[in-house]
């Protein structure tokens, strides 16, 4: 089973549409949408239309910190480009994709694998997983998975248990596959679809093969000029279109 | 996990043929399978009561690494056993014989030590340029092929820049074979492509001399004690080892990663090249360096973190080689100084690039007796001094430049053949005049049209148009091909 993750799409549908792309071409048989499908970009109703469709067909959609914002109005802990994008994203969705955001769980569960979009250690508070120490809360928490699954952090890294337990990260090279045997522990952070920030423009996401235990990490090249344009064009900050520009 | 398999018994379409070796962490089987067309080892951890946990990890480590690797220097990688099940590796049973039997016949001589070696920094070179270090290089670990060429067994410790290091968190302790380990493995450091470049001047030391360098150490203390203790001059040792070998093993052992040899293919390039090899005192002491130096060792010592790497592939990248081919007679003043241009650039970007420059001539005409002896000795020293005066406009140092003429009729292939055999990563070549390459195809055309009436000039010119474009197609690196600005 080819499982293919997406985490942090932020309403960037060319970057989304690249990934979804190339992920069919790599034969991927399941789809797996870590959250934050929305906020910062321009496309959020033809994107949550898009992963909609793939839930309908058995993809599983968990719930990201800015859907849940955009649900409930409330953009308190959230910087100030960030709250203008969710109040802007909130006045573009109708009910029905409102609805959709609603129905999204926090964590799914299922066979060896969670799927969360920030630390599985309490997932409401959206907890970056960003060091080690992060990433051994995140995975006492994941109720014995040996793969734990998420977003949250754009900047795609791996971490793996030692045999004291102690999680180790690793910044994967693009296009490897990883043997990721099961008698060890693994947190995926799989890096941002819609918003890159190591650098590098090209959208992130991840192959996890449960039958033959690899994990690939992929970078997509897309058109974020097109994306930029649209966030220009859509009135939202500025910085939000230079960031995916520069991908940071 | 079992002691032994069982001889004639089946694991995963791998029959048990015969145990061929068993050793501290591993026993290793001769099984036949499906055909691969060579012959096949299976390796099986010792999993009992006893065993180390770190025997697994390496053990998982070597599954890893060894899968990804290619070339000619490695085992072939044919399958692995999940380690949660039964934990095994098969690969292709390397033919020749480990490089532990030359050791018993040390002191070699130095041309046997040179050929021996430069076959071992291949292999690392090769390994290196995928990303890999091997980090537990000994005699025990190199098997040589019945045609010379090295491979490298034993993945164990090795690390692969482009997967998570599973045994970097594992040991605080230095882990490797305690004479060949390098001063930065000591502190922990597993990510310096010339940790490798280290346990190879040991080896060459080993093979040089009959001797090793910092003996068997078997405490911490002790393994730390080559932090700031020099090694005896290998001549000092075996008085029969000649300077330009001794500079080339205590490059190798320099204390400072950074004061080695960037990269294995320059180790490569001074053993198949000894009159090249540019000898300091490095090479021609036969004293233990004196309290002043052990002092200014300790001093580093103490203070000793290993250098900050990128991927091995991106250092060895910093130290390439470069051809520069260069004609040595009827020189195009204009081209030749846009070859040592183009030159100039490509070395301005690279640390530690050494070049080679390289002529190739047509065979001294048969004249029978000493006199032809004495011709081609004469005309290689006139080439050899036009290909020196070319360079001295680049101010290179002379272990950072080297020059060669190749007699040969065929220059393509010349080049193509130097390239190859010393690992040349970039090559720098003039172009054609802009009027041959035409008229090279208009002799080519003729010679299809009446094979027998090709003109010599054509045919000629034909041949010089065609150096250039046949290096270039069938480089094993890049190529650039350069033309002088015409008004």
């Amino acid at each position: 089973m080819r499982v293919a993750l997406f985490a942090d799409i932020h309403s960037n549908l060319d970057a989304l549409t690249a990934c979804l792309a190339e992920a069919e071409a790599h034969g991927a048989e399941r789809y797996a949408f870590l959250g934050d499908l929305v906020g910062y970009g321009a496309e959020p109703a033809a994107v949550i239309d898009l992963v909609a469709g793939y839930a309908a067909r058995g993809a599983i959609v968990v719930r990201g910190n800015h859907d849940e914002a955009v649900l409930a109005g409330d953009t308190a802990s959230m910087r100030d480009v960030a709250a203008a994008a969710v109040d802007w994203t909130r006045g573009r969705l109708d009910a029905r994709r409102l609805a959709f955001l609603e129905g999204l769980p926090l964590t799914v569960r299922e066979g060896e694998a969670l799927y969360v979009h920030a630390s599985a250690e309490e997932p409401e508070q959206w907890t970056y997983v960003s060091d080690e120490y992060m990433a051994a809360r995140s995975l006492a928490a994941s109720h014995g998975a040996r793969y734990v699954l998420c977003g949250h952090v754009h900047e795609p890294t791996l971490f793996y248990t030692s045999a004291a337990e102690r999680p180790v990260p690793f910044t994967p090279v693009p296009g490897r596959a990883i043997p990721v045997p099961s008698h060890r522990r693994w947190l995926v952070v799989v890096g941002s679809v819609g918003q890159p920030r190591d650098h590098d423009t090209a959208a992130c996401w991840a192959m996890l093969d449960l039958a033959r235990h690899t994990l690939t990490f992929h970078r997509v090249p897309y058109d974020w000029r097109a994306a930029a344009a649209k966030i220009r064009a859509a009135g939202l900050p500025e910085y939000l279109a230079a960031r995916i520009e520069r991908g940071e | 996990m079992a002691e032994a398999l069982q001889i004639g018994a089946t694991l995963d379409g791998f029959r048990i043929e015969a145990q061929v070796h068993s050793g501290g962490m591993a026993v290793l089987y001769r099984v036949s399978g499906p055909p691969t067309g060579f012959p096949l080892l299976m390796k099986v951890p010792r999993l009992g009561h006893g065993e180390p946990a770190s025997s697994l990890i390496s053990f998982e480590v070597e599954q890893m690494v060894l899968e990804a690797l290619e070339g000619r220097h490695v085992p072939r990688f044919v399958a692995k056993g999940d380690l949660a099940k039964v934990p095994y590796l098969v690969m292709e049973q390397v033919e020749g014989q480990s490089l532990h039997e030359w050791v018993a016949r040390a002191p070699l001589p130095a041309e046997e030590v040179a050929r021996l070696g430069a076959a071992v920094a291949d292999a690392l070179h090769s390994l290196h340029l995928q990303d890999a270090i091997h980090l537990d290089l000994k005699p025990a670990n190199v098997m040589i092929r019945p045609d010379g060429e090295a491979v490298l067994v034993d993945f164990g410790l090795a690390h692969h820049g482009q997967f998570p290091d599973l045994l970097a968190e594992e040991y605080r302790r230095p882990i490797g074979s305690a004479p060949y380990i390098s001063p930065e493995q000591i502190a922990g450091g597993r990510s310096d492509p010339r940790s490798d470049l280290f346990s190879l001047g040991v080896v060459l030391y080993e093979l040089a001399t009959g001797e090793l360098p910092f003996g068997r150490p078997t405490s911490e203390g002790g393994l730390r004690a080559r932090l700031w203790h020099a090694p005896q001059p290998p001549r000092a040792v075996a008085p029969g080892v000649p300077e330009w070998l001794q500079e080339v093993i205590l490059h190798c052992l320099e204390v400072d990663a950074r004061d080695r040899y960037p990269s294995a293919s320059q180790v490569a390039f001074d053993l198949a090249h000894p009159d090249h090899v540019a000898v300091g005192d490095r090479g021609r002491g036969l004293r233990k360096p004196g309290r002043l130096s052990v002092l200014r060792r300790w001093v580093r010592a103490v203070g000793y973190e290993p250098p900050e790497v990128p991927r091995a592939s991106a250092a060895v990248a910093r130290a390439s080689i470069v051809l520069a081919a260069v004609a040595s007679t009827h020189a195009d003043p204009a081209q030749a100084d846009a070859i040592r241009e183009a030159v100039r650039r490509i070395l301005a970007t690279g640390e530690h690039t050494r070049l080679a420059v390289v002529s190739v001539v047509r065979p001294t005409p048969e004249l029978g007796g000493s006199t032809r002896e004495e011709t081609a000795s004469r005309q290689r020293i006139r080439h050899l001094v036009a290909l020196r005066h070319w360079a001295e406009p680049l101010h290179l140092s002379a272990g950072q430049v080297a020059f060669h003429v190749v007699e040969s009729a065929e220059p393509a292939e010349a080049l193509l053949a130097y390239a190859r055999a010393n690992h040349v990563d970039h090559i720098v070549i003039g172009a054609p005049p802009r009027d041959v390459a035409l008229r090279g195809m208009l002799g080519a055309v003729s010679t299809r049209v009446a094979p027998d009436a090709a003109p010599e000039p054509l045919s000629f010119f034909r041949l010089l148009g065609t150096v250039s474009t046949k290096v270039a197609a069938e480089a094993p690196c890049t190529v650039t091909v350069v033309r002088a600005r015409t008004s």
